[in-house]
């Protein structure tokens, strides 16, 4: 049963692993940015800049969900295309983030 | 062995501007007798550097009688811009307006709103406290985000990394500035059947360094595909005021000092002229990066700095969408 959490904590169980992280922001991406839009699949590994799944704002309102619902602090020099750039990085980044 | 091309430089926008004013003044006119169908021309004058190159361009064209000056300070403007606009105006003989503009936007909700959104970041701001907006992020390889900087009355600064809703309110209640400058601008525009002159240049109409609906709306836009360091030549050959020749740029928007290249470029505007530049004509980044005594990889990031800003002005260009095209049958 998922844990009962208070309005503005995380709710993710402690043994969410990267291929759950990387399946809920999926859907993140797919709910808020795609919305049901035509076009082909996105591939883990496919850039959300190449593919212009995201702007500079969308990446801003990304780590914005990713605070939130992980309970983690993106800091200023960890704002780079190497962790959050694809559903692959993302998953890595907020999983070592959690780990930490 | 090949020939080794020059490097980019200022000297690529060396152009012969007394010839181009000429022939953005035939232009002009053409375009406001033939294609607009009005008689005269409306500026908005800052103070700053296009739009007194866009108001000396629109004597250069129907003459000072037929065109009309708004002069639009606000709570946030410097002093310094008002009194170079009159100068401007005054040295082109041109019919002009004050119009304070602080009461519309005060009723609009503009300082509240802004302010309302900053105090979530800095809950002390307040009276007496300045503030403004930097980019961050692109040029050293990251995502562009903002940081918000405000500085007490006393004079000392804080920033922080503006969260996304904080930095959205902020940036929405502040376009409410040239948003109701526009409305001015077309008020008079329709009051005298003038057309509305944009005063972008190719840097900001380019990068999208304007507000839709706001100082992105006008009927022509003469300098639209003049780089920066080319109004400024373009200033100079027209004879303008020497305060306004050698204005630094500013957004003349938020309260602390900002040059624009703090606020939106990668670069201050002569280097961002010689990139923009050598990006169109194709220039490999190692050039660049020679050119500007850059690195490789930065001037690889200035380019990619670029392109990211060229996508994201789509949508400050895009006229509504329809689903089909409407209008009369193609012929």
């Amino acid at each position: 049963m998922p844990a009962c959490a208070e309005p503005g904590e995380p709710v993710i169980e402690p043994h969410t692993t990267m291929d759950d992280i990387k399946a809920a922001v999926r859907r993140y991406i797919e709910d808020n940015f795609i919305m049901g839009a035509g076009g082909a699949a996105l591939a883990d590994s496919d850039s959300f800049l190449e593919h212009h799944v995201l702007d500079s704002t969308g990446f801003l309102e990304l780590i914005g969900h990713l605070e939130e619902t992980y309970g983690i602090k993106v800091l200023d020099d960890e704002m780079v295309p190497e962790n959050l750039d694809s559903l692959e990085s993302v998953a890595r980044f907020v999983a070592n983030k959690r780990a930490a | 062995m090949a020939a080794t091309l020059p490097l980019p430089g200022p000297h690529a926008l060396q152009y012969d501007a007394l010839s181009e004013a000429d022939r953005i003044a035939r232009w002009m006119v053409e375009t406001l007798a033939r294609r607009l169908h009005r008689r005269g021309l409306v500026v908005a004058i800052s103070g700053g550097i296009d739009s007194s190159v866009c108001a000396a361009l629109a004597v250069r064209a129907v003459g000072a009688a037929k065109v009309f000056g708004l002069l639009m300070p606000e709570r946030d403007s410097s002093d310094f811009s008002t009194r170079r606009g009159r100068q401007l105006a005054q040295h082109l003989g041109i019919a002009h307006e004050v119009f304070d503009i602080a009461p519309a936007l005060e009723a609009l909700g503009c300082y509240r709103q802004r302010d309302e959104a900053i105090r979530r970041v800095f809950p002390a701001y307040g009276e007496g406290w300045k503030n403004k907006i930097v980019i961050a992020g692109g040029t050293d390889g990251g995502i562009n985000y903002f940081k918000l900087v405000v500085a007490e009355p006393g004079g000392v600064q804080h920033e922080a990394r503006l969260p996304l809703k904080e930095y959205l309110q902020i940036v929405a209640a502040t376009n409410f500035k040239q948003r109701v400058r526009k409305t001015m601008d077309y008020f008079h525009a329709d009051r005298l059947n003038y057309a509305v002159v944009g005063t972008p240049n190719r840097l900001e109409y380019d990068q999208g360094f304007f507000v839709k609906v706001g100082d992105g709306a006008a009927d022509l836009k003469p300098i639209a595909h003049l780089y920066k360091t080319q109004v400024y030549a373009m200033a100079r050959a027209l004879g303008l005021p020497e305060e306004i020749c050698s204005a630094t740029p500013t957004t003349d928007t938020y309260t602390l000092a900002q040059g624009q290249d703090e606020f939106y470029f990668a670069l201050p505007y002569a280097q961002m002229d010689v990139a923009l530049w050598s990006l169109n004509h194709g220039v490999p980044a190692a050039d660049l990066a020679r050119a500007l005594g850059i690195d490789e990889a930065r001037a690889a990031r200035v380019y990619a700095d670029i392109e990211a800003k060229r996508r994201a002005a789509r949508y400050l260009h895009a006229a509504a969408e329809t689903i089909e095209p409407v209008g009369p049958p193609a012929p």
